[in-house]
């Protein structure tokens, strides 16, 4: 950031400040903030295009041929080849792969709203003993290595028979985001107001009408935030499912993408491989792009607490 | 508000309780204990062999790559993340034009960078991991086209083939998918600095640079230690173990120059039938987590800035 001595390449549109509130700065001070002016949006584009050119890269992959996609990786494809995505979705399995994914993802979202919330609820505003212990025996889930848990869970999924099963995978999943759900959801009913849960309670409703009546719909910023995190940390899930749901029918998208990268690999259909990986990735940043700032709020609302 | 209390407390604890112990507690609890057996996970029997597991870690070539790999990264990581985060926050925030009223701006557009370098936090690792190995392909991938492109012909690596460049092909594709989320992050906390401060300072005759080691910094610093565990525990856990898992050869290779420790816990267990040495192992990564997160606190502990 040393650019204080070079002159500003570009003096054109630049208004001297105007008003008597704004300190008056020194002409070289002025030239230091046009520099770094230019020098910024360089180093920021620099890095949009290393973000933005794979995944564009991708998405043009997979309109090509596979002829086009070894003679010539960076031009544009001769015409739209939409043939590798129809194959992808139905001799590939994607179709497969996405409606394991859905079904895995939406009852363990449930469940992990469900459980967490009410754990949280309960850690958050009772007093009893063995409360602090349970708390921190939630948190202390969040920084263990997971792999080093899953060699003696392959084994108990096994004698539970649910090893490779749709069910068992949506039950570790909701296992597994309790630690962070458990965190988030008994800080923010930790600052709602008790006025309103008292009057209810006052009123005649039970400590679990008050809960799902009162207390919910109040938490409800926390909950979209969560589920938010929660969503895109279940789908995008890969650790678990490849360890402990290898039946090829089961699979979700994430593993079905490797296997289908290996498959492929043998066949040749680098096209069809790469409709696959486009596929799956365009609905999640569609979805990001609509819902950006609850996205970024989601995702972002656990590191700042 | 104590009617039916305890009643209440058991009732919404119990489900979450027993999912939470049987398939997260239980395990990490029955880890331990294997580690100090001879089990193989294949067969019902096993019998304590004491530290037999633990000298045979000692003596295992492959253990010592790993943990040197992994430490390699949850050292590395973090530091090139949050410095290349911070670097890049800092420019969104103080980069811009001078704007009559205020001495520092936000560069113009900075709302379509920070929506452009979030886009890896929301893909899948593995999609990532899928994408990133074609593009480091000798023959027809995209950076070595790319650099035939532009004229270096005779620079043409052979990226995960290399045992030299393999291990820092899987870094920077670490780096490029975890970047983004802490420009967004740190980039709401400097936002919220108040800007007199950086008036105040400037009209001192402090430069940029001094701002903000002298301000920025300091202020945010809160977010940055916490941002520094969380890039560690993803560099020592599931994210690094996919990356290895998909993109490199073996995987781990090659010549075991990208193995890393969840990669050999998973594959003594899974490929080899050595359940029980493969908890040592795990046990061996837990430690290097616990180590790293302790010294996160210790290094990390400032004294707390109210603004």
């Amino acid at each position: 950031m040393k650019t204080t001595d070079t002159p500003p390449a570009d003096t054109t549109g630049e208004r001297p400040p105007v008003t008597k509130t704004a300190p008056a700065p020194a002409p070289q001070e002025k030239a230091t903030g046009r520099t770094l002016n230019v020098f910024s949006h360089g180093f920021l584009i620099l890095w949009a295009f290393m973000v933005a050119m794979p995944l564009l890269w991708a998405v043009m992959t997979s309109f090509k041929t596979d002829k086009e996609i070894f003679s010539s990786p960076w031009s544009l494809p001769d015409s739209l080849h939409f043939d590798n995505w129809s194959r992808a979705w139905t001799s590939a399995n994607m179709s497969d792969y996405f409606l394991n994914t859905i079904i895995v993802v939406g009852f363990s979202l449930l469940g992990t709203m469900l459980l967490g919330s009410m754990a949280a609820y309960v850690l958050a505003r009772f007093e009893f003993p063995g409360n602090r212990f349970i708390y921190f025996l939630f948190i202390g889930g969040m920084s263990f290595p997971i792999i080093l848990a899953l060699v003696p869970l392959f084994y108990v999924m096994q004698n539970l028979s649910l090893l490779n099963t749709l069910p068992g995978l949506i039950l570790v999943y909701i296992g597994y985001s309790l630690p962070f759900t458990v965190f988030f959801m008994t800080s923010f009913f930790r600052t709602l107001p008790t006025s309103v849960a008292e009057a209810a309670f006052v009123d005649g409703a039970s400590h679990t009408r008050t809960f799902f009546q009162v207390m919910l719909p109040m938490a409800k910023p926390g909950l979209i935030s969560i589920t938010i995190f929660n969503f895109l940390g279940q789908w995008n899930q890969y650790l678990l499912p490849t360890v402990l749901n290898t039946e090829p029918e089961n699979k979700v998208l994430t593993q079905g993408l490797v296997q289908l990268a290996v498959s492929q690999g043998y066949k040749g259909d680098w096209s069809g491989l790469f409709a696959g990986l486009v596929m799956a990735m365009l609905p999640v940043l569609a979805a990001y792009i609509v819902f950006q700032r609850q996205v970024v709020q989601g995702l972002t609302a656990g590191a700042l607490k | 508000m104590q009617h039916g209390k305890y009643r209440f407390i058991v009732g919404f604890l119990t489900a979450p309780l027993a999912i939470y112990g049987l398939f997260v507690i239980w395990p990490f609890i029955q880890s331990i204990y294997y580690s100090f057996t001879d089990w193989s996970g294949l067969s019902p029997e096993f019998k304590m062999v004491g530290f037999k597991n633990y000298t045979r870690l000692w003596d295992d070539d492959v253990f010592w790559k790993s943990l040197q790999h992994s430490v390699m990264l949850v050292v590395l990581l973090p530091l090139v993340t949050l410095t290349l985060a911070l670097f890049f926050a800092f420019m969104l925030n103080v980069g811009g034009r001078r704007r009559k009223n205020a001495a520092i701006a936000g560069v113009r557009g900075s709302a379509f960078y920070k929506v452009v370098y979030f886009f890896p936090q929301v893909l899948s690792i593995a999609i990532v991991a899928l994408l990133f190995q074609f593009a480091y392909n000798p023959n027809s991938g995209a950076i070595n086209s790319f650099l035939k492109a532009i004229g270096l012909d005779s620079l043409q690596p052979d990226w995960l083939g290399d045992p030299d460049l393999a291990l820092w092909c899987i870094f920077a594709v670490l780096v490029w998918c975890t970047v983004g989320f802490f420009v967004v992050l740190f980039s709401a906390g400097m936002a919220s600095i108040p800007k007199d401060y950086y008036e105040a300072a400037l009209l001192d005759g402090a430069n940029r640079i001094t701002t903000f080691f002298k301000i920025t910094l300091p202020l945010l610093w809160d977010t940055v230690q916490s941002g520094w565990a969380y890039v560690g525990i993803l560099a020592l856990g599931a994210e690094s173990f996919a990356v290895v898992q998909i993109m490199t050869v073996g995987p781990g290779g090659p010549d075991y120059s990208t193995t890393v420790l969840p990669l050999y816990v998973y594959q003594k267990a899974f490929r080899d039938g050595q359940a029980a040495y493969a908890t040592t192992i795990g046990v061996a990564l837990l430690l290097v987590t616990l180590l790293f997160v302790a010294v996160v606190m210790k290094l990390g502990r400032r004294e707390r800035l109210e603004y």
